[in-house]
């Protein structure tokens, strides 16, 4: 049983998120022509939200006070079990496409219920949006990994990058480049990027994830805001293994790791300073447009799964 | 794409080097906030002139948010409340409603003459009074409108930074 993994991935990915939100945001004020606030910003903010009050708002029920526990709790089952740093892990078994794909949306579900549980306007907005777009992005997050899997006949993700791992060609084969494309436009839209939903935006009428953590306080905040990094860090760690699973042990010895996780921090700070400069040059989608881009995503997984039977 | 990454090159850098830090030790309430500062700007009765030199301390040139402060949406999510202009009548009970919505430690800055002592408006009869007269304010940035200078260097004051 190969624990060390999962509480490594788990390390790496609670550790480095708010790291990779502060890289992000210094990207982008560089790209502005302003100086940013420093990469440790993220943590900063943190430590300062768990050291404050927490409110909860009259009238709200369990639902408010539990969602960040869930949203945090689903992300990190999330990590441990994704194949990020090594391919053997006690919890392979469980690394499930659709068991990850259902654990994730699991979380983004109960941020919804918080966000209608507050009763604000803005909190049941955010979470109609959310919804919308959650209940479009899903199949094409299935889809675009269905037709990665086809071609190994285990929807495991271990098993897939074990695979791409052994036959390095596959990378650029048509099926996996459809996959790629129609993966990376679902992972954009499932963690709240520019150009579905601007993260540091202050109008509340175009805010969609922001729309239902608007009533959190203090430590709830903290954790809410910590969970949104990981997932950030977890969908792009996922588009990262699935289509370049390059320097992910194969065995568990302890430097094997070491240098997984280094690769790992590399390739998924490389994707993040990516969609950050995309970002500088893209203005947010008009809302009743981002069904479009969605259905576009998803025509790209569909052909991407007629592609993996047919040029198999 | 291309003609902005072009400009993007061809401006480089607008942010002004930092000045010195402002001297003075932090009050109890700054130096629990540990070089993070949210804040949540209120316009209790402003003309909008203290706004735009608002906006432009956030902005490139003088970029308040590299110090640690960040402007937020909600109260709930802020540290420290901006208010600008003098309280209207219409406005004590949402200022009053915006500070208990806030989560502790948190202080007041109050931003312009007006919120000072109510400036021009002073004993105008949609006034009720300064900020001071209705909140707590722990720091008051003077100026008609006061300089987007003035104003990091107050909210540098309690970043620390």
């Amino acid at each position: 049983m190969n624990v060390v993994t999962p509480v490594a991935q788990v390390l790496v990915v609670a550790g480095g998120s708010p790291l990779l939100v502060g890289v992000m945001r210094q990207v982008r004020a560089r790209l502005e022509g302003r100086a940013g606030p420093g990469v440790g910003q993220p943590w900063r903010d943190l430590r300062k939200l768990l050291r404050k009050e927490p409110i909860t708002p009259r009238g709200t029920s369990e639902v408010f006070r539990l969602a960040p526990l869930v949203l945090a709790a689903t992300t990190l089952v999330a990590a441990a079990a994704s194949p990020f740093l090594a391919t053997t892990s006690a919890l392979d078994p469980i690394a499930d496409l659709f068991a990850v794909v259902a654990v994730l949306t699991l979380g983004a579900v109960v941020l919804a219920l918080a966000g209608l549980d507050t009763g604000t306007a803005f909190g049941g907005m955010g979470a109609s949006r959310e919804m919308t777009i959650t209940a479009l992005v899903e199949p094409t997050l299935l889809m675009a990994t269905f037709a990665l899997s086809v071609r190994v006949g285990s929807t495991n993700l271990g098993a897939i990058t074990t695979a791409t791992l052994h036959d390095p060609g596959r990378v650029l084969s048509p099926v996996s480049l459809l996959a790629v494309v129609a993966l990376a436009v679902a992972v954009i839209a499932e963690t709240g990027r520019l150009p579905v939903d601007n993260p540091s935006t202050h109008l509340e009428l175009t805010m969609v994830h922001e729309a239902m953590i608007l009533e959190y306080a203090g430590p709830d905040l903290a954790l809410v805001e910590w969970a949104s990094a990981m997932r950030l860090t977890v969908f792009l760690g996922l588009l990262a293994t699935l289509f370049a699973p390059f320097g992910i042990a194969v065995t568990a010895s302890p430097s094997a790791l070491a240098l997984a996780a280094a690769a790992f921090a590399l390739k998924v700070t490389v994707l993040g300073v990516a969609l950050a400069v995309a970002e500088v040059f893209l203005a947010k989608l008009r809302l009743f447009r981002v069904p479009e881009l969605l259905a576009g995503s998803f025509l790209l997984g569909l052909l991407a799964v007629a592609a993996s039977f047919f040029l198999a | 794409m291309w003609r902005l990454w072009r400009k993007i090159r061809k401006t480089g850098r607008v942010a002004e080097p930092a000045p010195a830090r402002p001297a003075g030790p932090l009050t109890s309430v700054a130096a629990r906030l540990g070089g993070s500062v949210q804040i949540r700007h209120v316009d209790a009765g402003s003309c909008n002139g203290c706004e735009v030199e608002i906006g432009s301390a956030f902005g490139p040139v003088h970029d308040a948010e590299r110090y640690g402060a960040r402007l937020v949406a909600s109260p709930r999510h802020a540290d420290a409340l901006l208010v600008t202009g003098a309280v209207t009548r219409n406005m004590v009970e949402p200022l009053r409603r915006t500070y208990d919505a806030v989560p502790g430690p948190k202080l007041v800055v109050a931003v312009g003459d007006c919120a000072r002592d109510c400036g021009v408006f002073k004993g105008a009869y949609g006034v009720v009074g300064s900020v001071g007269d209705v909140l707590p304010v722990e720091v008051s940035v003077p100026g008609c409108p006061p300089t987007p200078e003035a104003i990091t260097a107050a909210l540098r004051g309690i970043t620390g930074r």
